[in-house]
């Protein structure tokens, strides 16, 4: 097996472009990389696409930010997708002053979206959102009678995941309910970073506790912020 | 009559509906108060749509885990002969009809059983997370709520005005004044909750309620 190289928080902030998709694994701020996301924090790059589960939390009474939502405050996303943002007052905040343009997706459309793309495929029918503001502008399709949604996969230049476990090849292991979107986007994106709590030798992970497959990940990050 | 508003009585008429080996998705918020009110002889299998199944109670102080949440991000712990696995699987699960009650909060819930909860435009826009997929996939979809509003308005309504998390998927309305089956465009209310009585609720809702035959006049406890 090859190993991927190791690099630095920085450097893997590096690797994101200005005006890039971005998904970032993690559900309220529960399974992010935060180390990664404190990195590109700094760098500061603006104009990216986010695609995520959640954008975490941000009380703007209290100040207190987690996960994802520092990257908010620092409007570096021109674009966020993701089901949910009631957590965090800052984005809604710049969706409601026209700063951001926010989707929302119900949850499972965004998993599958980004699992179909992961895995070749050209969308799929879901009967969720029928007959909601969810509908429109897509194709509905009778099958059996009954209405489904033609939801389109979902692509991003770049993904940055968290496990709690890498060996040197890229196998992946997640941790309890970190997991969440974290495989599913290891598989959707150009370019995929994963940061890994502990980072051991190939041949260290039993093959039968792999969660990610080693093909689907480019570099390695190892984890100096687990706090969210 | 006075109102006090009582969401444990909510939580615990809900709490009932459950037989051993069914699964559950409990909502965040009142919805998620049902948990402490399930018969000890009653033994449920709680989903948490952010991955886990066998979700147990918050730890001790100190035990927490960062990588162990509920669908809220509070800490939790996970059940002997429980699991995890990602969004993807978990959303199968969901929309495979694989949970059998999915209970959730409401801002507005109509007798064509249409349900609102994530979006009140240009004021509060939380996002709909898996509630759609759970009204959708759920075998029963059960919304719990406060009968009323602050302002004192009832939160069932002939139509909703807000924004749909889900069209026609709602089967039973749970208040803390009583318990209503929704069938053919209308409330059927099936249990009144002491103190209050049938008239009463007719009167202070503006839907169309239908008291049943056997509607029977219940004491919560």
């Amino acid at each position: 097996m090859i190993e991927k190289p190791i690099i630095s928080a920085a450097e893997a902030a590096g690797k994101i472009r200005e005006g890039d998709s971005l998904m970032v694994g993690g559900f309220l701020a529960c399974g992010s990389p935060h180390t990664i996301i404190q990195a590109l924090k700094e760098k500061g790059t603006k104009n990216l696409t986010l695609i995520c589960n959640d954008t975490a939390a941000h009380d703007l009474k209290s100040g207190k930010i987690t996960g994802v939502g520092y990257l908010v405050q620092g409007k570096q996303f021109k674009k966020i997708i993701a089901s949910h943002i009631g957590l965090n007052q800052e984005t809604q905040r710049q969706m409601n002053a026209g700063e951001t343009v926010v989707e929302l997706v119900p949850q499972g459309t965004l998993a599958e979206q980004v699992r179909a793309a992961g895995s070749g495929l050209g969308g799929f029918l879901t009967p969720t959102g029928v007959g909601t503001e969810v509908e429109k502008g897509k194709q509905v399709i009778l099958v059996n009678d009954r209405p489904f949604l033609l939801e389109l996969p979902l692509k991003a230049d770049v993904a940055i995941i968290k496990a709690k476990k890498a060996d040197r090849a890229g196998n992946l292991v997640y941790n309890a309910t970190a997991r969440n979107f974290n495989p599913l986007m290891a598989t959707a994106a150009n370019l995929v970073i994963a940061e890994a709590e502990e980072i051991v030798e190939i041949g260290e992970i039993d093959p039968n506790e792999v969660h990610t497959p080693s093909i689907f990940v480019d570099f390695l990050v190892k984890a100096e912020r687990l706090e969210w | 009559m006075e109102y006090i508003a009582n969401k444990e009585n909510i939580a615990k008429r809900i709490a009932k509906f459950f037989k051993s080996g069914e699964v559950v998705n409990l909502g965040i918020g009142l919805p998620t108060l049902v948990g402490n009110y399930v018969p000890k002889d009653v033994t449920i299998v709680l989903q948490s749509e952010n991955g886990m199944m066998g979700l147990g109670p918050a730890p001790a102080k100190g035990e927490e885990n960062r990588d162990l949440t509920n669908a809220g991000s509070a800490p939790v712990t996970v059940q002997i002969g429980g699991c995890f696995f990602d969004s993807a699987t978990s959303f199968g699960i969901i929309r495979g009809g694989h949970v059998d009650y999915t209970v959730l909060g409401v801002l507005e819930v109509d007798q064509e059983g249409n349900l609102a909860n994530y979006k009140v435009p240009g004021k509060m826009v939380p996002g709909m997370g898996g509630a759609m997929d759970l009204t959708t996939g759920a075998r029963v979809v059960i919304a719990a709520t406060l009968h009323f509003e602050p302002s004192g308005a009832s939160r069932m309504k002939r139509k909703c005005t807000l924004p749909l998390t889900a069209a026609r998927e709602v089967n039973v309305v749970v208040t803390d004044l009583g318990l209503f089956e929704v069938m053919g465009d209308r409330f059927y209310l099936t249990e009144c909750f002491e103190p209050y009585t049938p008239e009463w609720i007719l009167e202070k809702t503006d839907a169309d309620i239908v008291v049943k035959n056997d509607c029977r006049i219940v004491k919560i406890d």
